[in-house]
């Protein structure tokens, strides 16, 4: 058995690191959900779910109980095959796309192996690239779930939706093309280091700002790809019923639901490590103060969750809260009293907080901003992204070449 | 057998099978998405020989943007299914033929050749995408440009044809 463990060792690592990744995954997009309904509530001077719960927390869970209980009939005259692989291909390439992001610098140390944060070795030249390929296959998913459901609505938002897919991608593609350049690499690894070469710039080392036309293109262009608002032609539900999956129900649609957000966190991950330094301190490298920010956020916020729950009279408020509490208090007093786990956790720290920001950004914007009709989407893709995207890879290119002739290199 | 042959026969097998269900399926839309599987296991059988860019860029051209426009406009034109006319005469006989000669080229050329299936896997070779730049960009710029130019071409001509005519 022993010998069998060392000679496959890898492999199991990385079942055990895809089924832990598919946990946390999962468990982060029914937060979402909570997380999106909450923000758009108080946007909307509303409460948004708060019965079933403290601050409607259990309300995830109760949605999933309904998803997978719910009839799931499927309608007549559909086209059966394509009806049931669009929304597996959906879901399974969203979920792909998050096993190629790298989540922390430095490997742990365990059993006489280096495991990396993230499922792809750290070595994948074509991170970047392999991205864009699993996104330019996401577009099936929603054009043959249109199709095959045999519903005029169903078919238009497939059709609007492959539409837009195949116009931003383009823009989405050409605006990463920068950054690229300034690194000189497709490694999603290598493009983070190149984001440190000045470690006491700190947040000014950032590809933002050399690329802030780029990355204005590429966050645009890549809500587009995902559907969401103020893209979300495919699925508007003032015209389209629901869009490309108005005839799926039950869990088929919840894998529809799930894809989508999955693919919103890949492109939060993605714009963090292309443009906002990935894992890399805001601050410069000399402040090791803003090393204790981790504890000085969970031991306040742990203790806020203990005496919250506390005034609750149901189990989950009474007891689960704060013991919830408890536990990330005592993550953070870990962090203070350990520097070696101090400091390995200052990586995956800042690359999850600026995704958490660019998560609420999305649910932000989705609050703010009025759906786009369907010719502005388009001439705002053809004639405004791809051009400005375009301009942004020769204002680089000349950067670099004037670089290389009258810098000091 | 090792792991790449495995790995080798599986695609391989997967892009033979998708070729002959295009061909055999009734409905556009299953033939387009058969002609998928070819192209994503062609893409499989890149990365095994260590050609990672070229693999990338298989799946983002043919597997996402042309068959997106393939299955977009069968979409479009909502194409129902096909009736299929029994086997032409023309390529019953001739046909037979030429598969007969096809199959007995590729088969004496295998034999001939000394390779072994093992060695088409050559890590590093064609992965660095500086090379196949170089390659794009200095050894072969005149044909590279001259195609580019060609498809420019092709695209003004498309944009002209479909254009209103003038009243």
């Amino acid at each position: 058995m022993n010998s069998f463990l060392a000679a496959n060792a890898e492999l199991l690592i990385t079942i055990v690191k895809i089924v832990l990744l598919l946990f946390i995954v999962l468990t982060v997009n029914a937060y979402l959900t909570w997380f999106e309904r909450k923000v758009v509530a108080h946007i909307q001077s509303r409460w948004g779910p708060h019965r079933v719960g403290p601050h409607g927390l259990l309300q995830p869970l109760a949605d999933g109980v309904k998803f997978l209980f719910k009839e799931d009939p499927t309608p007549a005259g559909v086209d059966r095959f394509v009806y049931f692989l669009a929304p597996l291909l959906a879901l399974s390439l969203a979920l792909t796309s998050i096993a190629l992001i790298p989540f922390g610098p430095d490997p742990i140390r365990l059993f006489g192996h280096d495991i990396y944060l993230g499922i792809a070795p750290p070595d994948v030249n074509i991170g970047i690239l392999a991205l864009f390929a699993i996104t330019a296959m996401g577009v099936y998913g929603v054009a043959l779930a249109g199709w095959s459901s045999n519903n005029k609505y169903s078919l238009f938002g497939g059709l609007r939706s492959s539409a837009q897919m195949v116009s931003y991608e383009l823009a989405l593609t050409m605006s990463v093309v920068g950054v690229l350049l300034m690194a000189g690499s497709f490694n999603l690894r290598d493009i983070i280091n190149a984001q440190a070469h000045h470690p006491q710039w700190g947040i000014f080392g950032w590809n933002v700002w050399p690329q802030i036309l780029g990355f204005f293109c590429f966050f645009v262009a890549a809500i587009a790809e995902t559907n969401r608002v103020p893209f979300d032609l495919p699925e508007a539900e003032q015209e389209l019923v629901g869009g490309f999956h108005t005839e799926y129900a039950s869990f088929k649609f919840a894998m529809f639901f799930i894809a989508e957000y999955t693919s919103m966190i890949t492109v939060s991950c993605l714009c963090t490590i292309m443009f906002f330094g990935g894992w890399l301190s805001p601050f410069p490298a000399s402040w090791t103060f803003t090393h204790y920010l981790p504890s000085a956020i969970l031991i306040p916020f742990g203790l806020w969750v203990i005496w919250d729950g506390i005034r609750y009279e149901t189990i989950f408020g009474h007891v689960i809260l704060p013991g919830v509490g408890t536990v990330i208090a005592a993550l953070g007093a870990v962090f203070v009293f350990l520097p070696g786990v101090n400091e390995f956790i200052q990586g995956p720290f800042w690359l999850l907080s600026k995704i958490l920001v660019f998560l609420f950004v999305y649910v932000w914007m989705r609050g703010t901003l009025p759906r786009f009709r369907y010719d502005q989407l388009m001439s705002f893709g053809w004639k405004l992204l791809l051009p400005v995207s375009i301009v942004n890879v020769i204002l680089t290119s000349f950067a670099i070449l004037a670089k290389m002739e009258w810098g000091g290199k | 057998m090792t792991a790449p042959l495995v790995v080798f026969f599986a695609l391989a097998a997967l892009a033979v099978i998708g070729a002959v269900s295009l061909i055999i399926q009734k409905h556009p839309i299953h033939s387009a998405l058969s002609l998928i599987v070819v192209m994503v296991s062609l893409a499989g059988l890149y990365l095994l020989m260590g050609a990672e860019f070229v693999a990338a860029v298989q799946i983002i051209v043919y597997g996402g943007a042309i068959m997106v426009l393939f299955v977009f406009v069968i979409m479009l034109l909502n194409a129902g299914v096909e009736e299929h006319t029994s086997i032409s005469k023309m390529a019953g006989a001739p046909g037979l033929l030429l598969v007969v000669a096809l199959a007995g080229f590729v088969s004496a050329s295998i034999a001939r050749s000394t390779a072994s299936v093992q060695t088409a896997s050559q890590s590093g070779t064609m992965s660095s995408t500086k090379e196949i730049s170089g390659m794009i960009f200095k050894d072969f710029v005149y044909p590279f440009e001259l195609t580019s130019f060609l498809i420019l071409v092709a695209i003004l001509g498309a944009t002209v044809l479909a254009q209103r005519e003038k009243s």
